[in-house]
């Protein structure tokens, strides 16, 4: 049962044919017999989740009113607090820490019915690409134990690519959520910015950052999706505007005359071949369906990269000022009368990884007097001619499309002394960050020299997610027909896992 | 090519309240001129007369009726808290012996 998609664990769960209880053992069993190779989890709530799990089920025979997804297994990323559950994101100077309060997404979750398994590992302060820089050792490729599965949201994604839960919940500042999604071959979305509160979201980047969903199918993201999102006056960067009807969208699924553009700079050089070769077959089956494909050119793009990497550090310069070792997570150093700015900085050296220090340096280097108008000024006048480049590519497509990642899974290590070819792996994401919209990631097929999973990139004008669904769920479908099946189904078993 | 000094990264740390060691400051040092050169790319292009964009939400000033709200009852607050006396966090030493 744990190899069905959330939607028909949903339609069994709500026939009675299975009870939550039943269904979350199942995976904490999955995970017990695979998460020591894939290691997706950083805490796993047995407890919480079964009591969570047998209430839903006490409502349900009640005969409650509950939501399409109550009962539903979900693995949360570290990034978000959860009351009385670990929360680290991914970080050794928040270990121990049990948050006294609820993020918003956590709140939804459990008034839906959705049941927490636990919490997933991630790049420190999701700062990476490949959740090497967690600060508890990486996540492993469920499509090849040697590769990672991207990141920083890599443990969300790799416990939905191995069964070990069904939904998941990352976060994507710089392509978080969709580059993951492409290397584990599962469906991933970024939704537009200020749809899904942040609150209790702990925050890197907070111009950029914003949590969303990931599953096996278009339509089971589209039901987290519908979840989660929704404005919250605990976040006042929260868009108080109707949730965009992406479920539906998601079961409608059409592209018939649709306009679909192809961003010119966003693929070619530093490409992947049998990335690019992916991309083109999905653009032909869109074609093939009744889409108008169309080039549009976004020359402002070329500096996006650059753009990202100054207003993401300087905002995580400001924004981890918060850990000083007073409320609440480390403090080293605090003895023989060491003065407050010691034991702070002696702390963070303890509890920060490089690539967060790194980060940080870069942060207060672009803020400083005498620097700040040459680099953070200039990026954020990027920014601004970036916004302009989608606003004048949607004028000739409904939808922008690109691969989501340059290449497939690289392995474990082989980029993690090499900080500019990591952060070349989110030149295709990170333009829908600055820009504040919204997109998805989904299976586009296996790159023919390596078979592992390519991502097909779909991005839409901000607040109009549902038309993510509407292309995403026709190129699932028409895929999903042409190979047979769905692309994870030929995913490898995993040790001591049946498939 | 741009670089930054070994002294230049222990004054940036020294403001950003982290203490390095020696070898973290050398290899931080010998990463910013690569990261500092691809950064510099936002210089090469006419920004004359392009507003900045701090934020992709055209809002601001979100205002809400000043009346009390539920918030974290002393012992929450205090639950992850490092040291505590007396319902308050206890910090280490925050004046000079002066």
């Amino acid at each position: 049962m744990i190899h069905q998609n959330a939607a028909e664990m949903a339609q069994a769960l709500s026939a009675k044919e299975i009870s939550s209880v039943e269904l979350t053992q199942a995976h904490l069993d999955r995970i017990e017999s695979v998460d020591g190779d894939v290691k997706a989890f950083l805490y796993v709530d047995k407890e919480g989740a079964l009591a969570q799990a047998a209430g839903v089920d006490a409502d349900r025979a009640a005969g409650k009113k509950l939501s399409p997804i109550a009962g539903v297994p979900l693995a949360l990323k570290d990034v978000l607090v959860q009351r009385g559950v670990p929360t680290t994101s991914g970080s050794k100077i928040l270990q121990g820490w049990k948050p006294p309060y609820d993020s918003t997404v956590v709140t939804k979750l459990k008034d839906a019915g959705v049941v927490i398994l636990g919490k997933t590992n991630m790049d420190e302060f999701a700062m990476g690409s490949s959740t090497e820089n967690s600060g508890y050792g990486p996540t492993f490729n469920p499509w090849d134990l040697t590769r990672t599965p991207g990141g920083s949201s890599g443990g969300s994604a790799a416990a939905v690519s191995a069964f070990e839960a069904p939904l998941a919940i990352g976060s994507d500042t710089g392509g978080s959520i969709r580059q993951p999604a492409a290397l584990t071959g599962i469906v991933g979305v970024r939704p537009t910015y200020g749809a899904v509160s942040r609150y209790g979201l702990i925050a890197y980047s907070s111009s950029l950052d914003q949590a969303g969903p990931f599953g096996r199918t278009v339509l089971d993201t589209a039901l987290l999706h519908e979840v989660i999102a929704g404005h919250d006056a605990k976040d006042a960067t929260s868009i108080n505007a109707p949730v965009p009807n992406v479920v539906a969208a998601a079961k409608s699924g059409d592209v018939k005359g649709l306009k679909i553009g192809v961003i010119k700079q966003l693929q070619g050089e530093g490409y992947q071949a049998g990335v690019l070769a992916r991309f083109n077959d999905s653009l032909d089956t869109l074609a093939s369906l009744g889409a108008e494909i169309v080039e549009v050119d976004c020359p402002s793009f070329e500096y996006a990269l650059a753009a990202y990497y100054l207003i993401a550090p300087s905002e995580c310069s400001s924004n981890l000022a918060r850990f000083d070792a007073m409320r609440y997570g480390l403090r080293t150093g605090d003895s023989n009368g060491a003065s407050a700015e010691a034991v702070m900085a002696a702390t963070r050296d303890a509890g920060f990884g490089r690539e967060v220090k790194r980060r940080i340096i870069l942060g207060t280097y672009a803020l400083s007097s005498g620097y700040y108008d040459a680099y953070y000024g200039s990026a954020q006048k990027i920014r601004t001619l970036i916004i302009q480049d989608y606003a004048k590519a949607f004028t000739a497509a409904d939808v922008l499309v690109s691969p989501t990642a340059p290449t497939t899974a690289y392995k474990i290590g082989e980029k993690v002394d090499d900080p500019m070819a990591m952060y070349l792996g989110d030149v295709a994401t990170i333009p829908v960050n600055l820009a504040g919209i919204c997109g998805m990631s989904l299976p586009a097929g296996l790159a023919d020299e390596d078979n592992l999973p390519v991502g097909f990139q779909i991005m839409a004008p901000a607040m109009q997610d549902q038309r993510l669904y509407q292309v995403g769920a026709a190129l699932e479908a028409a895929l999903i027909s042409k190979w047979g099946g769905a692309l994870i189904s030929k995913a490898p078993a995993l040790i001591g896992g049946a498939r | 090519m741009s670089s930054l000094s070994r002294d230049d990264v222990a004054k940036l740390a020294g403001l950003a309240r982290i203490e390095m060691t020696e070898a973290e400051l050398v290899e931080l040092s010998s990463q910013f001129g690569m990261i500092l050169d691809a950064v510099a790319r936002v210089q090469e292009v006419d920004l004359t007369g392009v507003k900045a964009t701090s934020h992709p939400q055209p809002i601001e000033n979100i205002t809400r009726p000043d009346v009390v709200m539920p918030s974290l009852s002393p012992e929450d607050a205090l639950s992850g808290a490092p040291a505590q006396d007396e319902q308050r966090f206890r910090v280490p030493q925050i004046l000079g012996e002066e």
